[in-house]
Order: structure tokens, then sequence, then C-alpha cells
């Protein structure tokens, strides 16, 4: 089993006729993934030719279900625009949506946030984020999808490449999915949401947990492992030697004052039990560990 | 973007936000015209973006002009904490009664906006959270609701204002709920917001941050960067639209991606306790698109600083090929001549990386290393760093 999606997840593309669209369609369609359509408002009507798939534009997304039943949309639509077309996915109920797009105003994403919520009928994951995978069933985003295959692990991340790092790490045991749930200060899915599903999907034996410097989501995704989780976690948090007061490059990778720091996550994963390792093949080394017995 | 408290002002100003006659100054003499132009007595406010500055002696009353040319010369070139003080804000003193806190803030926990209000303004609001929580009123705002005037009026009504004020605070509130969303701010702070002995209710000092990510829309951010401040090659680097820190060690980091890089500076760091604490020179993230370009920008940044005695490229494609990157490390070194003159450890891994690795191995440039780990790379780097 994999979380959030399956081999059967119809997935539509957000800013399909666009160069970052199209080009990571044509990887999604490599991977496995079913892509069923896309969305461009003004372009309703056309047809996108991608590795020998035929694939209808629709200028909304309510239009883009009723025709293909989709169940998924990736968005890779520009900053600018990117509210609008979480919106829309939003109001047309799309049970899941993966957005892609990097340097999103906070506002705007607190906005849709904030109105998904009212509507209650979506996943939201990211902004600012790879995606997730389930090797081998379905990638829906970024990630690329040759690292390792199917397993037993389960992951979430805010950093993309980092999430690329560690899966090459565990290459041998593969994972159930891969989340990266993006480096933004405000995400649709948390931590926490991963966690939570991970422990409830029987096929994940152990969880791998990756954070960075700044806000307090790792400190409270270990309050909640402590009370939910009893798969074995190992965690990594990227920042140790990052100078205080610093920003650099996710919005979420600030560390200032004494809280938000590497150390002070590390503390409160081990204090929830999970073993922290000082870097990604440590880490890896760490699990595999557990994974023996 | 953290804005200068008279930039703070000017935007309060410019959003009818009640704020105290003040004029910027960069020289002594300024600052007594300024004073003149203002009259009466006046604060002298050093413009740092360091919290402490009046505990540091950068904020003196002055009777007149002439006092205040003499406390601007005192507090012109101050070093508060680290910062150089080079603009000082010449403000209105007004007779203060109450001392009082309101901020609007992005509240990452929640994954909202939060208000916070309290009457007991004017001191450290985080000791007041800490010691008497009953005093600061914390209300979730919804970003699509906003303030109204009767929210605004129950917050202030929370925070323990009372009746002579309530309507006048709350006036504030809702005036700096249009001013936070119209501006794209994550933070706007009023501390203190005061009542003068005459009943006006002002904004004394304010703190603003601007969200970069924003910047698409608001044009007028580009005259609030603070270009001064920025280190000679953090400049060069943000011309170039690179995402570059400059730390202090020996060993210069490329990298795709904030969280590899970050972890990048880790391993490096950790290699660098076997061979005499060698740390991190930077924090270089070259993003998705590797290309040449990009490649020879971010090697001669690094190459610019004069601390730099080994680099380490760490690479794992995955939108971006490891061909692409190999091709341009090869470029960027033809680009750059003999100004690349320190050895290069590269590591590349993901999308095709055999491709990547033999595109280097061929070119057989003398000053690139491969090695096939992270962890080997870092040693590797670190020890050359060392050397």
């Amino acid at each position: 089993m994999a979380i959030f999606l399956t081999e059967k997840t119809k997935v539509i593309v957000q800013g399909i006729t666009g160069s970052e669209g199209s080009k990571h369609t044509r990887r999604m369609i490599l991977s496995g993934t079913n892509i069923v359509g896309g969305v461009t408002p003004g372009k309703g009507g056309q047809v996108v030719e991608i590795e020998g798939k035929s694939l209808p534009v629709f200028n909304s997304v309510k239009e883009a279900i009723a025709a293909t039943g989709a169940d998924a949309s990736v968005i890779f639509v520009p900053p600018k625009f990117a509210k609008s077309a979480v919106i829309d996915a939003i109001d047309a109920h799309l049970p899941l949506i993966v957005v892609i797009t990097e340097g999103i105003p906070v506002h705007d994403t607190a906005s849709f946030h904030a109105h998904s919520l009212k509507v209650g009928k979506s996943r939201i994951i990211g902004p600012n984020c790879p995606g997730l995978i389930s090797p081998g069933k379905s990638n829906i985003g970024i990630t690329p999808a040759d690292i390792t295959g199917p397993g037993s692990i389960g992951l979430v991340s805010k950093s993309g490449t980092l999430t690329y790092q560690m899966m090459y790490e565990l290459r041998d045991i593969g994972f159930t999915t891969a989340v990266g749930i993006g480096g933004d200060p405000i995400v649709g899915t948390t931590h926490i949401d991963c966690l939570r599903a991970f422990q409830d999907d029987p096929e994940t034996k152990a969880i791998v947990m990756i954070g960075e410097i700044g806000g307090d989501a790792e400190e409270r995704a270990a309050a909640f492992i402590k009370e939910y989780v009893t798969k074995p976690v190992v965690g990594y948090v990227a920042g140790f030697t990052a100078p205080e007061g610093k920003t650099m490059g996710h919005a979420g990778a600030i560390v200032s004052g004494s809280s938000g720091t590497a150390e002070a996550k590390k503390v409160a994963l081990e204090a929830a039990g999970v073993k922290v390792g000082k870097t990604p093949s440590q880490t890896a080394e760490l699990l595999r560990a557990i994974l023996k017995g | 973007m953290d804005l200068f408290e008279y930039q703070a002002r000017d935007l309060f100003e410019a959003n009818s936000i009640p704020v105290l006659k003040a004029k910027v100054a960069t020289t002594a003499v300024q600052a007594r015209d300024a004073a003149q132009e203002i009259g009466g007595k006046v604060v002298v406010k050093a413009q740092v973006k360091v919290g402490g500055r009046g505990k540091a002696g950068g904020v003196k009353l002055a009777e007149n002009g002439d006092d205040a040319f003499v406390k601007a010369e005192a507090i012109l070139g101050m070093d508060i904490k680290g910062h150089i003080v080079k603009k000082v804000m010449i403000a209105a003193a007004a007779p203060i009664e109450s001392e009082y806190y309101l901020a609007i803030l992005l509240d990452r926990s929640n994954r909202s906006f939060l208000v916070m209000a309290s009457v007991a303004g004017g001191m450290d609001i985080e000791e007041v959270a800490h010691k008497t929580p009953d005093k600061l009123a914390k209300v979730h705002i919804d970003p699509n609701e906003g303030i109204s005037q009767e929210k605004a009026l129950a917050i202030v009504r929370q925070g323990g204002f009372g009746s002579d004020v309530e309507n006048q605070v709350a006036d504030v509130l809702v005036t700096l709920w249009k001013t936070f969303q119209s501006s794209d701010a994550t933070l706007v702070e009023v501390n203190p917001l005061v009542k003068t002995v005459d009943g006006r209710v002002i904004a004394l000092d304010g703190k603003v941050t601007l969200d970069d990510n924003a910047a698409f829309r608001h044009p007028e951010f580009e005259a609030l960067i603070d270009h001064e401040a920025a280190d000679p090659l953090e400049a060069l680097a943000k011309e170039r639209d690179l995402n570059y820190v400059k730390l202090q060690g020996e060993v210069g980091v490329i990298g795709n991606g904030a969280g590899l890089v970050m972890s990048t500076l880790d391993v490096v760091a950790y290699a660098g306790e076997r061979f005499g604490g060698v740390k991190p020179a930077n924090f270089l993230d070259i993003g998705g698109g590797a290309s040449a370009q990009v490649m020879a920008d971010g090697l001669s940044i690094i190459l610019g600083d004069k601390d730099v005695k080994s680099v380490f490229v760490n690479v794992f494609g995955g939108i971006t090929s490891c061909d692409a990157v190999a091709n341009g490390i090869i470029q960027a070194l033809e680009m750059l001549g003999d100004k690349a003159s320190k050895p290069i450890v590269v590591r590349l891994d993901g999308n095709n990386v055999i491709e990547g690795r033999a595109i280097l191995n061929k070119a057989n440039h003398p000053l690139i290393q491969q090695v096939d780990s992270m962890d080997g790379a870092a040693a590797r780097a670190a020890e050359l760093a060392a050397k």
C-alpha cells in the first residue's frame, strides 16, 4: 500500500502547456503515473501529445474532472497565478492537490489554505515541494523515479534534494511512499499528517523523518510520535552548523533565537524515542540497524 | 526583508496609522536641521535592525537642534551588537501616559495569522507572555475574513484596553491589518503603541517584515532594500540571482536545493573536525537549472572569497541532470581561466550520473577531483582546505 495515492490515481496537470508543466508531465508518464489531462485557463479544447498520450486540456478543474474522472492534481503554474489555480482545484473538490510552485507569497498560501479547510474536501501538499512518490506505482511531482523501488520505508521531508539523497542512501530497502511536504512557512500537509498515515499503512515498517532548522514543526511531530506512532522512526535535521539569524534558501530555514535550531529539534525527537542521525548516511545506518533488529 | 524603524514609520504614515513627525538623518548636521524643522524636544534614535538599542545608548532625548547635533554625533557610527549605525531617526518627543503592544504576524504553527494585543507594552513582550499570559490577547485571524471593526474592538477589550482608548486602538488595529495585507507583510509590530497625556494613540516604534516572495507585485520593495548592509560577495550573488550566504570558513560549497546544501555544510563541518577545524565558507544553492552560466557565476563568487582554500560541488541530479552539471563545471572553468586556482571536489549522483562522471573523467582537468559519496567528498575537500 501507499499513502495518499495509488497506481489508479488519475492525475491532471495544472499548467500542462507551460515548459515546466510539459517537461514534468513527460517524466511522470515515464514513471508510471496515470496522467489523464491538464488545465490551462483559456486553452481549453487543445490536446497535447506527450509520450504517445493525447492529453486533453481544460479551462477549469471542474471541467477536467467531469471529462476524465481525475482525483488528483499537480500544479506547475507560476507564483503569480498559483493561488487561483489552487482555489480552482479546491472548489472542484479534488481530493489531492500537489503544489510544486516555488515562490508563492505566504499571504496567498494562507488564503488558499484557510479556504481549503473551510471547504473540507482536499488534501494539499506543498507548496514549494517535490511532491510524492510511491515507487513503481505513481509519482506526482518532480522526484526522480529511478532512485529506488518499492519497499517498506515511509519518508517525510521538507526538502526536495535531501529527500532524493535519503532515498538514494536507502535504495537497497525501498519505499512505500516518500512525501516532500515543502519548506514554506505554511504547507498544506505536515509531518504529523504523514506520520499518522504511515503509522496506519500496514506496508510501512519504518519511518524516516527529515527536518530543517526554523519553525517548530519537528518539535510538534516529536510530541505526536510519542502519543501515536508505534513504528520505528529515525530522524535527520539539516542545519546543525548554520549560524543564527541567517536565511538559507527555504523560507523555513531560518534560525533566530534559541528555538528552531537543529539541536533543539534533535533533543525533542530523541525525547520521543526517535533516533537522530548527524548526517544522511548515518541516519540511513540507524534505520538499517533497526530493520535488522 | 526586515525594515528599519523609519521605513516602518513611513509605511504606517502612508496607511494612515497615527505616527509622530520624524525625519531620517545620516549626519549630525542633517540631524540638527531635522530637529529644528520638527521643533521642540526630539528623540534621536539609532536605525539598526537589532533589538536592545536603547540599553546600548542608541536612543537619546535632545532639547533642541544643537543638542540633536551632539546626540546624533555620538550615536552615528556606534556599534550595536555588530550593527554599525549609519542613520538616525529624529522624531518629535511626546509626553507619554501609557505604553501598549499591538502586532499582527504569520503564525507558522497554526498556519494562519495571529493578532497579539496587550496593555502591558513598552517592555519585553515575551516576558509579559511568559509571566502574565492573561495580559496578552492572542487571537487567530482568518486570512480571508480579516479584521472588521467589531472584531478589532473585541480583541482590544480582550487585551485589557480601557474604554478611554478602546475605539482608537481598534481603529489602529483595523488599519494595521490593511497594512499587513496590502504590503504582503509577515510581521507588523507596534511596540510601544502609546497614549499621550493629551489622550492621543500613536505608534511610537514599529517593526515590519515583508515577504520577499511577494516582490513581483510590489515594485516599491526595491527601494527598501538595504544594499549597504550586504556582504560584497552576497550583493554580487544577489545581482546574479544566486542564493548565497557568506560564512566564516575555508571550504566553498555549491549544491542544488536548500536542504541538501544545508546538510552539506553540516557534513563538511563534521569532516573538518578531523582536519584542524576546517569549516564551510558559504551556503550556495544553484537551484534546479544548473546551466554552465549559473555554475560559472557560482564558482566565480566562491573563488572570489579569499578565505576559500577548496571547493566542494555536491549535486544530486533531480530535475538537473548530472551531465548538464558536469558540462557546466567544465565550461565554467574555461570561462574563469586563470581565476580558477583552487581544487574542486565534485560529487555527482542521481539523474544521468554515469554520463556526468564520464564527462569529468574525460576532461581530466587538473583542478577537479571526483569522489563518489557525499561523506567522502566532504572529507577530501576538508583535507585539501587544511593543507
